[in-house]
């Protein structure tokens, strides 16, 4: 379970490193570095607190992972949920806040 | 590194469900009070709801009564809590999620504006935020100060009586010592004490926030303070992988647990949380396995509604199927038991706490996973729990700050200098927790022996247990996140300790896999009475107190 954090798009603000509840992700030049990988729980709130969608949730390759990446993108109430797989197609599911869930 | 010495009025340790929930209650109750949250990690995203949580699993629905919840959690627990903590709590429950949904929740409701239900007790939400909207809450009181990234570490007391709390800034160089008049502890259950499902690269995929270390348990027990019902682990049923949640899959849309013949097993080995978790490990032992939650059939539309129920709080379950190209409605969603925790909010392990959830140890309150005898809490029970003992402590605070004990300042910055001093020939924590995970693995009832054990295996546990303890002192640390993981561990292995004497203590089977005594394997209701301790010395003390009524109003006699 972990995120990877694209360096290139990183602007440096730090949220990341701020918000994960294991205090797993540091500044380093300038940049986020998620600096212990196999401690991260999945919890996605780096992802979420991203203003550049630069962090995604993959899964390890313990736990059946394949190499797709998942980030989201808010927009007023809704949460743009997209997967990335490896051969760079796109699936997104789009959840509205302001709906519960019907399970 | 610098040493900071702070007053407060109530300090709150932990800024998860109970802990925001008792700074929101003390706004109310007593606002002239300072009250100062100390947060290991940042309160927006903190505690078990970091990823959020898609229902509320305890709601008195329509029809049913607090009373009815306290017989749901009474006999899911065969018949060991405390019943005057979970009736105090039930009432509770309602008026906390109204409060919530003020606050910003969205709770499903139906064309007449009732909540919508799942089942006897749950109802729907989108909790995906729900910490973002509890913390702004908090953020907005005028008389709670948050202090994020600070992690306690001892409690100081004096004559039984709590003084002030110890802590160390995660990031950067500092120390803490806080003085208070009273003190909420809100740290959570125990996870990582148990070798995880998948110990490799995702071995912190587990089901209870692996940052949840059994803080508030380690410093209770240092301090002395009675603790209860220890060798009622939890072991959760969840999504193979991902470790996500069944609950939205069972009672969301009805998935029976079938073993790899397709056979509905639930109802041969019964209903309870513990017996749910049995059935699997046997059906798996005899051969039927693997065991699944039978979705293949549900519409196109319904699994739909699942992936994006599961973005709401688990969502590498959502990735999962995505990543698969497939579907729980094509494909049943394999199941297993995870690693045992100790958690006070699903089983009741805990601190031992009187009816208004203050400890043995005098103007120390528990709320939370880390309160015991009150199990079946989850998010609503907590907030009550948060909402009683910030009463609580609210009518408690009266006493004046006392003087710190002469050099204690120095004394607690030389016990942390010194492992920065350790020479680097020691062990190192990750080292020292794989050790610890996977002795209580093998010989303290792990998902390696299906959750068994012997007391011959325990005494084994027990001893290399001490040794890990040993080899702890000699770990060096370069950083305040290393030393902040170094306390973690020690936090560890002093409950692994509890956890070892309360299961070795009690001789009956009363809990498939939560307390699978080998030796012992039938219930034996001569046990129907709660195993306590007290640590003293670098010994565990156990104690055996009856049942408490209902109706009762425990007190402690000090």
């Amino acid at each position: 379970m972990s995120i990877h954090i694209d360096r290139t798009a990183c602007i440096g603000c730090g949220q990341c490193a701020e918000i994960c509840p294991g205090t797993l992700i540091r500044m380093t030049d300038g940049k986020a570095e998620m600096r212990y990988p196999k401690e991260c729980w999945g919890c996605v709130s780096c992802v979420k607190q991203c203003p550049v969608h630069a962090v995604s949730l993959y899964l390890g390759a313990d736990i059946g992972g394949m190499g797709s990446r998942m980030t989201v993108k808010k927009e007023g109430s809704l949460l743009h949920w997209t997967v990335t797989h490896p051969d760079q197609t796109t699936e997104t599911i789009t959840v509205d806040s302001r709906d519960a869930n019907q399970y | 590194m610098q040493s900071i010495q702070l007053d407060t009025d109530i300090l709150i340790l932990g800024g998860g469900a109970a802990g925001c929930y008792a700074a929101l209650t003390l706004q109310k109750t007593a606002p002239k009070a300072r009250v100062l949250i100390l947060e290991k990690a940042e309160i927006r995203r903190s505690g078990c709801l970091a990823a959020g949580v898609n229902a509320l699993n305890a709601y008195i629905v329509p029809g049913k009564t607090p009373e009815f919840y306290v017989d749901y959690a009474k006999k899911d627990a065969h018949g060991i809590v405390r019943e005057d903590l979970l009736l105090t709590m039930s009432q509770r429950l309602n008026q906390v999620t109204h409060h919530l949904e003020q606050l910003g929740l969205v709770i499903l409701k139906d064309e007449n504006g009732n909540y919508v239900t799942r089942g006897n007790r749950n109802i729907k939400i989108n909790g995906e935020n729900i910490k973002p909207i509890l913390a702004e809450a908090v953020q907005a009181c005028p008389n709670v100060t948050v202090m994020n990234h600070v992690n306690a570490v001892e409690y100081l007391v004096r004559d039984n009586r709590i003084q002030g709390v110890f802590a160390n800034d995660v990031r950067e160089e500092k120390l803490y010592t806080i003085r208070c008049k009273a003190c909420i502890c809100a740290t959570g259950g125990a996870a990582g004490l148990y070798r995880p499902n998948n110990p490799g690269f995702s071995r912190h995929k587990m089901w209870y926030p692996p940052f949840n270390t059994g803080a508030g348990y380690a410093m209770g027990i240092r301090a002395g303070a009675e603790m209860t019902t220890f060798e009622m682990r939890f072991i959760a049923l969840r999504c193979k992988d991902t470790i996500a949640p069944t609950g939205t899959l069972a009672q969301g849309v009805g998935a029976k647990q079938v073993n790899s013949l397709g056979e509905v097993y639930e109802q041969k080995y019964g209903l309870t949380t513990s017996q749910r978790v049995y059935g699997t490990v046997m059906e798996n032992r005899e051969g039927r396995g693997p065991c699944y939650l039978r979705t293949k059939g549900i519409t196109e539309q319904q699994a739909d509604s699942l992936k994006r129920a599961y973005l709401n709080m688990a969502p590498s379950q959502t990735l999962k199927w995505l990543e698969n190209g497939s579907s729980p409605a094509e494909e049943n969603v394999e199941i297993e038991g995870t690693e045992p925790y100790i958690i006070g909010g699903h089983t009741a392990s805990g601190y031992w706490v009187d009816s208004k959830r203050m400890t043995t140890i005098e103007g120390l309150f528990a709320a939370g996973d880390v309160a015991g005898g009150c199990p079946q809490k989850y998010v609503t029970g907590a907030l009550a729990e948060g909402e009683i003992a910030g009463e609580a402590a609210a009518a408690y605070v009266s006493s004046t700050l006392q003087p710190l004990p002469e050099g204690y300042l120095s004394q607690q910055a030389a016990a942390v200098q010194k492992f920065f001093d350790n020479d680097a020939s020691g062990f190192t924590t990750e080292e020292l927790e794989e050790a610890m995970q996977g002795v209580m693995d093998h010989y303290a009832g792990g998902i390696g022996t299906d959750y068994g054990f012997t007391e011959a295996g325990l005494a084994i546990a027990d001893r290399k247990i001490l040794r890990l303890m040993d080899l702890s002192e000699q770990v060096r640390v370069s950083d305040m996140q290393e030393l902040t993981r170094l306390f973690e561990l020690k936090e560890r292995l002093l409950v692994c300790r509890v956890v070892i004497a309360h299961l070795a203590d009690r001789r009956e089977t009363r809990w498939h896999c939560f307390a699978e005594n080998l030796d012992h394997p039938e219930t034996d209701d001569s046990w129907l009475q709660y195993v306590n301790s007290r640590y003293e010395n670098g010994e565990i003390h156990m104690l055996h107190r009856p049942l408490t009524g209902r109706y009762e109003t425990y007190e402690h006699s000090h």
